[in-house]
């Protein structure tokens, strides 16, 4: 436990969160006079405390495991795992949650909101977090993935009754599913890879692991996974419907936890992916086209939040491709690399200190004008001050500007971006030089979005008094949470080096393990201030140049975002996914299910007599032994001539009379053939079952239809006899080659020599019927007797079945 | 239409108790000699189906005052109870037992638990063939 005592297991803290979400409701049923989030309140603080404490154990590297085995036969176990980055995720988690859990309490409201359910999916979701976070065995890993999914698509469509709420959370359902569904995949390969479920085990065997013909597909499987729940991609269309939630929701998922489940993936991973070129070029490369691509569409929007979702997943990329270059130090010495990954977590936390004070911003103006569109916005500066201060630093900081947080983790950015040119490994050397001019693009875009969002909504000229609900400033309580995450902002730009060393150097350390022997061993300090040389103050001087000419323009080119038909949006292409397959499947299902037995019958017998007679001679089976034939009977002969016409007749029979009778011809000609082949019991059998099914036959012969009812056509007819014949022929070729290859002796021999002695009879087929096997007499004459029933309750109910014919018609 | 059916009537009358004698000679004959329960249900149901064909079902029913149904369960109930009465003695579900006695006007004759279990077979087929026919000759 490396020197500290931990008094319980802790694991089941992971579960606090949960036990809590039981008795939520109770809270909320019972104690009217008290907002339900007050009591939600302390389990994110408690945990939040509890978790600071861990800190000086990871600082030095160490790391603390506790398990809880869940199915030890196949070694699926809770654990929790706390190194740097699990406890850097974890802090986030239950910090961010703390805060969050404190705004809705001033958000929601108490009267009019549900709040027993929001309270219990957010403790779900938070639970569900942590485990992400601390799971060292992908299998429990997969089960609270798969929870914040859950948990996810019941906050987002927490206002069940409006339809886009519900869009909104079906298509995060949907889409985060698959890549979790495609993760579990990864996570299957991997395990029979390494022979193990536990991630640290898995990282100990990855040199190995990287020559397995399995390891490219559980990369590309599991980045599914990261790349679905990160929005990245294309798959970050989910993200902006999900915006339907409650603010804090928003805020709290979809900014600053559960779209970083899958950077947390990435990061965990990467010591057993890094080394592999796929990995780097997918991560980096995804990650800035999400980068530019949701920096690019963030201008476009006119909802508050639709802004803020885009430049989440814009940011999001922006993380993921540093964490993909970051994986390159695996392959070079070059400090750079490594600076790399650092930035990634840096900015990693910046982007949940500002984003998520953006949305509670979002959420605050929401809830004081009544609107969230950026058009009919403006003015609020003087209205409502401090929010307007907690917005300016928030975009700032967004936009990469001293003195905020962003400013420094932008600047790594562009300068490990910068690095990338020159790296020759890969062919990286060929089209390295796109990846710094991306990234500043994205980077112009980045600012200019920023500036759209905070001076559109507070500056300009109001239209105040046009808004649903007359402005005023919001209540203390509700900017409490922003305005700790502003100064948090503020407060990361002057101090980075203690953040470093407390959080961010191990959770690199934890990224990079085979690197580094103690966190202290990352030669990284961070400075605001490089001089005059440094690449990235140059470039950042250029974004806030171009960036803002691009702002004070906007007019002039946002026309452009009218070139994109809409028929090519991602968002279209989901649509007609969803509606295609729909079809699709109704189309095909349609076409085969007629509702017609006929047809049934059809498709079963073409698919037995062709797979049939396809592996007797793909298996070389059809064999026929002509010794092993008796010779051939006058009577034998002559009934079989009378048994082959009598089917004749009943095939082209024109009237069903003339059938049933041709019928009881062939029934009878078979009883002739038990006489022939001496078996007296069954030709008495069949003698008097068929005059008495012939007798039912004639009984029931006028509720019988005419013969041809259904006016065939030639080609139904033509198919019938093909599929006919070739039943026919397969029967045939079955019945030969079983007759010619009797592997084994029968065991009627026994039956003979003991019949008198054991059983104490002599009509051996009865005694097997009623002692040898009476078993299966038993059940025949159950057989029989459920039959009689079944046609008397038949008929008996016959009143019924008259009766929904008639409301048929 | 109600025709005068002298002859077939009186025919079948004798004709049923010949039947009725074979199907139960049948029946008893099945442990050494082709038949056994099932035939000799069959046969019974079928000098049934004779007199169902001569007169009518109510004279039917009124002449053979049984319910089949009740029939087919008491026929169930017979099979299984022999089949699980080994149990009792401590041996395996379904094993027989037989051993000769001296009868009066018999002489020696073979007693078998399987006559038991097959003469619960024909009263099933009795009864399911008779359900049968009568629920369907009975509907209009």
């Amino acid at each position: 436990m490396d020197g500290r005592r931990i008094l319980l297991e802790f694991v089941l803290l992971i579960f606090l969160p949960f036990v809590f979400a039981i008795l939520v409701p109770f809270a909320y049923k019972y104690i009217k006079g008290i907002h339900t989030g007050w009591f939600v309140l302390l389990v994110p603080l408690v945990l939040f405390g509890y978790y600071l404490s861990f800190i000086p154990l990871t600082m030095d590297g160490g790391h603390a495991i506790s398990e809880i085995k869940w199915i030890p036969t196949l070694g699926i176990a809770f654990t929790s795992y706390i190194d740097g980055l699990s406890l850097l995720f974890t802090l986030l988690i239950t910090g961010i949650g703390s805060l969050v859990v404190l705004y809705s309490i001033f958000y929601m409201d108490k009267k009019k909101e549900n709040l027993g359910s929001f309270y219990v999916y957010l403790l779900l979701f938070m639970t569900a977090m942590l485990g992400v976070v601390q799971s060292d065995n992908t299998m429990t890993l997969y089960l609270f993935w798969e929870l914040t999914s859950i948990s996810s698509f019941l906050l987002i469509g927490y206002w069940y009754t409006r339809d886009k709420s519900r869009f909104g959370a079906l298509k995060s359902m949907m889409i985060t599913v698959f890549g979790g569904l495609m993760m579990l995949g990864g996570f299957i390969l991997l395990s029979i890879m390494g022979e193990t479920f536990s991630i640290r085990e898995l990282i100990a065997q990855a040199p190995d692991l990287v020559s397995h013909p399995y390891f490219t597909s559980a990369l590309i499987l599991i980045l599914l996974g990261a790349f679905t729940k990160s929005a990245q991609f294309p798959f970050y269309i989910w993200l902006p419907d999900a915006m339907e939630a409650p603010t804090p929701v928003s805020a709290y998922l979809h900014s600053a936890t559960m779209v970083k489940a899958g950077i947390y993936l990435v990061a965990r991973f990467t010591p057993i992916f890094g080394t592999s070129s796929t990995w780097i070029w997918l991560v980096t490369g995804i990650g800035l086209l999400t980068l530019f691509w949701g920096s690019f569409f963030a201008v476009k929007q006119t909802d508050l939040k639709a802004i803020l979702a885009f430049s989440t997943v814009s940011q999001l990329g922006l993380i993921m491709s540093l964490l993909g270059a970051g994986a390159i130090s695996y392959h070079t010495t070059e400090a750079m690399f490594a600076f790399a990954t650092y930035a990634a977590i840096f900015h990693l936390i910046n982007h949940a200190t500002f984003k998520g004070g953006l949305f509670m911003i979002a959420g605050i103006i929401d809830h004081e004008t009544g609107t969230r569109d950026i058009r009919k916005l403006g003015g609020l500066m003087s209205i409502m001050p401090l929010s307007f201060t907690v917005a300016l630093i928030g975009s700032l900081s967004m936009a990469g500007l001293p003195p905020f947080n962003g400013f420094l983790s932008k600047e790594m950015f562009l300068e490990s971006m910068v690095a990338l040119r020159h790296f020759e490994l890969f062919q990286f050397d060929t089209w390295g030089i796109l990846f710094p001019i991306v990234a500043w693009v994205a980077s112009v875009f980045t600012f200019t979005y920023s500036l759209y969002f905070v001076l559109k909504t507070f500056l300009g000229q109001g239209k105040v008094d046009q808004l649903p609900k007359r402005p005023h400033e919001a209540p203390i309580g509700m900017l409490v949470a922003p305005m700790i995450l502003a100064s948090l902002v503020i407060i990361i730009f002057f101090i980075p080096n203690v953040l470093g060393k407390w959080v961010i150097k191990p959770a690199v350390m934890a990224v990079q393990p085979t690197l580094y022997g103690s966190p202290a061993d990352i030669d990284i300090h961070v400075l605001a201030w490089h001089g005059f040389g440094s690449v990235g103050l140059w470039l950042t001087v250029a974004i806030v140049i171009v960036g803002s000419l691009l702002y004070l323009t906007i007019p002039k080119w946002q026309p452009l975002y009218k070139l994109q038909p809409a028929k090519l949006s991602l968002n279209e292409g989901y649509d007609a996914l969803m509606r295609g397959s729909e079809k699709g499947m109704n189309r095909l299902s349609r076409a085969y299910m007629t509702g017609l037995i006929r047809t049934y019958l059809l498709y079963m017998f073409a698919f037995l007599s062709v797979t049939v007679i396809a592996v007797l001679f793909i298996k070389d089976a059809f064999v026929v032994d002509m010794n092993s034939f008796a010779a051939i009977t006058l009577y034998g002969a002559l009934n079989a001539v009378i048994l082959l016409l009598s089917i004749g007749f009943v095939v082209f029979a024109k009237s069903r009379l003339a059938a049933i009778i041709a019928l009881g011809g062939v029934g009878y000609s078979v009883a002739l053939f038990f006489v022939i082949f001496k078996a007296p019991d069954l030709a008495l059998t069949q003698l008097v079952i068929e005059t008495v099914s012939v007798a039912l036959f004639l009984l029931a012969f006028k509720h019988l239809p005419a013969l041809n009812e259904h006016g065939e056509t030639k080609k139904t007819k033509v198919v019938n006899l093909i599929i006919s014949l070739s039943v026919g022929v397969m029967v045939t070729l079955v019945a030969l080659s079983s007759h010619s290859q009797k592997l084994i002796p029968s065991i009627s021999q026994y039956y003979k020599d003991t019949v008198a002695t054991e059983a104490g009879g002599g009509n051996i087929v009865n005694v097997i019927l009623v002692d040898y096997r009476g078993f299966d007499t038993l059940f025949e004459i159950a057989v029989l007797a459920i039959a009689g029933i079944a046609v008397l309750g038949m008929i008996r109910l016959r009143v019924s079945r008259k009766e929904t014919t008639d409301e048929n018609k | 239409m109600k025709k005068n059916n002298v002859i077939l009537q009186t025919t079948a009358k004798v004709t049923f108790f010949i039947i009725f004698l074979f199907s139960i000679h049948i029946f008893f004959a099945g442990h050494f000699a082709p038949g056994g329960g099932f035939v000799g249900g069959l046969l019974t149901t079928g000098a049934i189906v004779l007199l169902l064909l001569a007169f009518d079902l109510e004279t039917v029913k009124a002449t053979l005052p049984f319910n089949f149904t009740v029939v087919i369960g008491v026929g169930l109930l017979l099979s299984l109870g022999t089949a699980a009465g080994s149990i009792l003695f401590n041996v395996p579900f379904f094993t027989h037992a037989f051993a000769h006695f001296e009868l009066p006007l018999f002489g020696d004759t073979e007693l078998h638990t399987a006559m038991i279990f097959d003469s619960g077979v024909y009263l099933v087929v009795v009864g399911a063939a008779i359900t049968i026919i009568q629920s369907i000759g009975g509907d209009e």
